[in-house]
């Protein structure tokens, strides 16, 4: 029972050392969105707290600690205040298999890709249940879209995560790395990068694809009731996918902790700091994405992910395997 | 192992409360929200056991697809319509006892069945040939055998799937007339000649377009 306990108190200080650094790095996250947008369209963004206006997610963040929680009167109470804490609990618990460097990850378990997969997937359900339990029409529009969308495009996510799989022949995180060493796969598998980015796009209901909280059509979509603390939770549940999918495409596509050539000044680098930078790469992919398309109209979202991104990314699977099997390069032999 | 085992009752009574509260909750919303935490604690008891290929499986499937379907459906319903229709006393001619007490009977002579089988669970761990060994991880072990002494069954299971998804599509497909239709081809092969028409307009008498 001992060491039970013990094995259980450094398993929670390891959590803690990956939460922490995870939760600051959101609310850092949403700051350098707010420049790289702000940038884009010739304004200054928040340059007021702190230096660079660094600490103005902080101060948010403060800001909406202090405000009250209102649960409106009709709403299903204990759904709504449950739906903010899915959507953060399952936004988090997914950093856990990320591997940040060889035998630096807190879950080397074999399913790792599928672990991700899976909880991306639960992920609609914070939306759902806060769309539903505020009662209210526009809350409900947004979660029934969001819902619609999310499914839609995690489809085409695992067809292309089945890509990836033929050419690694393991569904551990650590192992997908490891097969990028010579080649990262986003070079033989460039078009499937773009796809999985469209609709990491999508999956998170970022611009283009945030129909979800069109402010023009739904006020705020499935957050509208929300305020104070719980829609501070939503929108970090929120920022921590967004960033957990510019991992998961670091992982799968850009070679995850490698260095990009194994010469001097590059590998002297530490590897999770060459996570840190992909992810960074991806991100600000993100903000500019966010700052110049303009929005999509819900059918055109649902044509791109069904009738163009799936039977594309099908065809690449057969592709792949295909090229694999006839070069003789399946892994696994 | 203390740990496990705790966690394995747990584990399967959250399972158990859950499928109950499924049946037993009035709002249809909550069962789904049920049936949910039901199949999650399911999966993580597959996790337990070693089978994590099945248990992520399930969770992908049932969870990420399935039930987000089944919540689509419970919403559409107006659930208080619903109220009079099945909690009310009021006898609506039973048309539905008939079918509820043909399924409950299978399910109940199913049961009898699954718990017989009890009997034979000495014997059959005995005669287990299936060499499980911890060498190979157990995605590639199902993919071993799924692939190659089952792949009959599996491709017909998939052909069943997709005639079903057919049939349902069929079911449900009306064609709409005088909906317009957005066609890239058609908006970007547009020229300017096609476009714009040039019109003389004769004083005080005006023009007629699309005459």
């Amino acid at each position: 029972m001992d060491s039970y306990f013990s094995i259980l108190f450094t398993e929670v200080y390891k959590i803690l050392f990956l939460l922490v650094p995870v939760l600051v790095s959101v609310a850092m996250i949403v700051w350098l969105d707010r420049r790289v947008w702000a940038f884009v369209q010739k304004r200054r963004g928040p340059n007021v707290v702190g230096p660079f206006g660094l600490f103005q997610s902080l101060a948010d963040a403060l800001k909406y600690i202090f405000k009250e929680i209102i649960i409106p009167a009709s709403s299903n109470k204990l759904v709504f205040v449950l739906a903010p804490v899915v959507t953060m609990t399952l936004a988090l618990i997914s950093w856990a298999v990320i591997p940040f460097g060889e035998d630096f990850v807190l879950a080397d378990i074999n399913v790792g890709i599928l672990y991700l997969f899976a909880v991306s997937s639960l992920g609609v359900y914070g939306i759902i249940m806060g769309g539903w339990a505020s009662n209210s029409k526009y809350p409900f529009l947004g979660a029934i879209r969001s819902a619609a969308q999310m499914v839609s495009y995690e489809v085409s996510i695992g067809v292309i995560i089945i890509n990836v799989l033929l050419c690694v022949g393991s569904l551990n995180l650590s192992d997908i790395v490891m097969a990028q060493e010579n080649l990262w796969f986003v070079i033989p598998l460039f078009p499937m990068f773009v796809i999985f980015f469209i609709s990491a796009l999508a999956e998170t209901n970022r611009p283009p694809f945030d129909l979800p909280e069109a402010e023009a059509e739904l006020v705020a979509g499935y957050q509208t009731e929300y305020s104070g603390m719980m829609y501070a939770m939503f929108w970090l549940g929120e920022y921590a996918n967004i960033l957990l999918m510019c991992a998961m495409g670091a992982v799968l596509f850009l070679g995850g902790w490698l260095s990009p050539i194994d010469i001097f000044p590059f590998n002297a680098i530490p590897g999770p700091f060459w996570l840190i930078f992909k992810i960074l790469f991806l991100f600000i992919l993100f903000a500019l994405v966010k700052a110049t398309v303009p929005r999509y109209r819900y059918d055109q979202l649902m044509k791109l992910g069904w009738k163009i991104f799936l039977p594309f990314s099908l065809f690449y699977v057969v592709l792949t395997s295909s090229f694999l099997l006839y070069f003789d390069l399946l892994p696994g032999k | 192992m203390i740990a496990h085992s705790v966690f394995f009752y747990i584990f399967s009574l959250i399972a158990i409360v859950s499928a109950v509260m499924v049946t037993v909750s009035k709002n249809t919303v909550h069962s789904v929200f049920f049936l949910i935490l039901d199949f999650i604690s399911i999966s993580c008891l597959f996790i337990m056991i070693g089978a994590e290929f099945l248990g992520m499986i399930m969770l992908i499937v049932y969870v990420g697809a399935v039930a987000v379907l089944f919540l689509f459906v419970v919403m559409m319903l107006n659930v208080a319509e619903q109220k009079g229709q099945w909690f009310s006393s009021r006898w609506d001619g039973g048309t539905h006892i008939p079918v509820g007490l043909l399924v409950s009977l299978i399910i109940f002579f199913e049961l009898i069945i699954v718990i017989g089988g009890w009997k034979y669970k000495p014997d059959l761990l005995n005669s287990l040939s299936l060499s499980i060994s911890t060498e190979v991880t157990n995605t590639k072990s199902i993919g071993n055998v799924l692939y190659t002494d089952y792949i009959l069954l599996f491709q017909i299971s998939g052909m069943i799937l997709l005639v079903a998804m057919i049939g349902a599509i069929v079911l449900t497909y009306r064609e709409r007339t005088g909906v317009k239709r957005q066609s890239y081809i058609k908006q970007i092969s547009r020229e300017r000649n096609e476009g714009v028409n040039l019109v003389d307009a004769e004083k005080n008498k005006g023009v007629k377009i699309d005459a």
